[in-house]
């Protein structure tokens, strides 16, 4: 199942400069499942958005279609057909 | 002589560079944005720098550079990390790379309290699962800067022989490459506990060594400044002659086992120089005597240095360098006699490293 993950600039520099990312995930298709397909390929991405328990980064927010994911269920959000991941780090810091 | 000077802050890296040691050229941000508790210069071949990183945001690294910072090489992968279900790497305090007779290794402590070791100069680390697992360390607990292994120090000689030390739990010490470790505080005081002198939870802030007395340690400690002469199987005081016996640095002269350097903290409950003195405190007698170096120092200095913001280069006639927690760095080109300002305004200062250029 294909969704699209955006990714903000700053952590473009992992992404070899992409904005987004076409993901195709596998049944059944979660937040974490797509985090897993992004992470084969580009594992520098991968760091910056999980730790090395695979838990979500505190400060870094994922949107599904617009909603925050720890508004759902976490990594475990299911995902529709057509999905769209925005990843925003979130209001941090002094 | 080129000496460069490496400066870790909580918002990035600033490298100062100096010919004379007095006047100094600044350039940065590297690694905007990013806290930098730990640096070190490896220099046990051609130069290399290496930064503990950490983002707010997306977590914690270890980045190097072969060229001073005109180019960073982060592996994609985690450098660090845990292989445990119950921790996570939180930062990296302290990179420290071992005896020249070791190419290759590099030792990195954790928060949480963990050390990990690399053989590939940096790039990768392996867990060193012997501390993790001390029947000590569920008792182990979080300083006012979190739960870290932030001071290690290998053996001069002995490749199997390590020291580190942790905030909270004092000081421990393997003989054995990191199988086995044994807590090693007896004599350092803990005066936040309802008895004093237990066997470890020490808040132990800083410990240094020269590599020429491979059996003396000195350790400043959250209240109590301390030398062993045994390895560490025993401590005795050195606060005399001291203003306070509070601080975070303790440095060793590079070419004197007897010279040490402090930068006093009135007190737990008052973090600033006495009356407001930014005063370094050397000793020349391995903490018997000691003695205020103040010239070039302000007064009304109403900050902090901090455990690693403390350093010395290895010039025949040493510099010695801190920075503070209001974002000043000051150099010393002759042992502490005099000094000058290297930066001003920067964030806070955590880490401090220096290095002499190889021509």
């Amino acid at each position: 199942m294909k969704v699209t993950v955006l990714i903000p600039g700053v952590l473009r520099t992992a992404t070899d400069g992409a904005s987004h990312l076409d993901v195709d995930v596998p049944e059944p298709a979660t937040l974490g499942a797509a985090l897993d397909v992004l992470a084969a390929t580009y594992p520098g991405l991968d760091r910056r958005l999980r730790d090395e328990r695979s838990a979500l980064r505190r400060y870094v927010n994922f949107y599904v279609n617009g909603e925050e994911c720890r508004r759902l269920s976490g990594p475990a959000t299911p995902l529709p057909a057509g999905a769209e991941i925005q990843i925003l780090p979130s209001v941090a810091g002094g | 002589m080129t000496v460069v000077v490496a400066i870790g802050t909580r918002k990035g890296l600033w490298l100062a560079r100096s010919e004379d040691r007095v006047t100094w050229e600044v350039d940065g941000p590297h690694h905007a944005m990013q806290e930098v508790y730990a640096v070190a210069f490896d220099t046990r071949g051609p130069l290399r720098l290496l930064t503990g990183v950490s983002s707010p945001h997306f977590g914690p690294g270890v980045s190097i550079s072969d060229d001073l910072g005109v180019t960073w090489e982060e592996s994609a992968s985690p450098p660090i990390a845990f292989p445990v279900e119950d921790a996570s790497l939180e930062r990296v305090w302290q990179l420290q790379p071992a005896p020249a007779s070791q190419p290759g290794v590099v030792w990195a402590g954790t928060q949480p309290s963990a050390l990990f070791r690399s053989s590939d100069g940096g790039r990768s680390f392996e867990f060193v699962e012997g501390l993790w697992n001390h029947p000590h360390r569920p008792e182990w607990s979080a300083g006012f800067g979190g739960q870290a292994v932030h001071t290690i120090v290998p053996d001069p000689v002995d490749p199997d022989r390590l020291l580190v030390a942790m905030s909270t739990g004092g000081v421990y010490r393997t003989a054995d490459g990191g199988k086995s470790w044994e807590a090693r505080n007896k004599g350092i005081k803990a005066y936040f506990f309802p008895d004093p002198w237990p066997e470890f939870g020490q808040c132990v802030h800083k410990v240094a060594q020269h590599p020429s007395e491979p059996s003396r340690f000195y350790a400043q400690n959250h209240h109590g400044v301390y030398r062993s002469d045994d390895g560490g199987d025993t401590w005795q005081s050195i606060a005399d002659g001291l203003p306070t016996d509070f601080g975070f640095a303790m440095v060793v002269h590079p070419h004197d086992p007897d010279t040490i350097f402090t930068f006093p903290i009135e007190a737990d409950g008052r973090r600033f120089p006495p009356e407001g003195k930014c005063r370094v405190y050397r000793s020349r007698d391995a903490g018997a005597t000691w003695q205020a170096l103040g010239a070039g120092l302000p007064d009304n200095f109403w900050t902090a240095v901090m455990r690693d913001a403390m350093c010395t280069d290895t010039a025949p006639t040493p510099g010695v360098y801190f920075g503070s927690r209001s974002g000043e760095v000051y150099a010393s080109p002759d042992e502490g006699e005099t000094w000058h300002q290297v930066a001003a305004h920067l964030p806070d200062v955590m880490s401090v490293r220096a290095a002499v250029v190889p021509a």
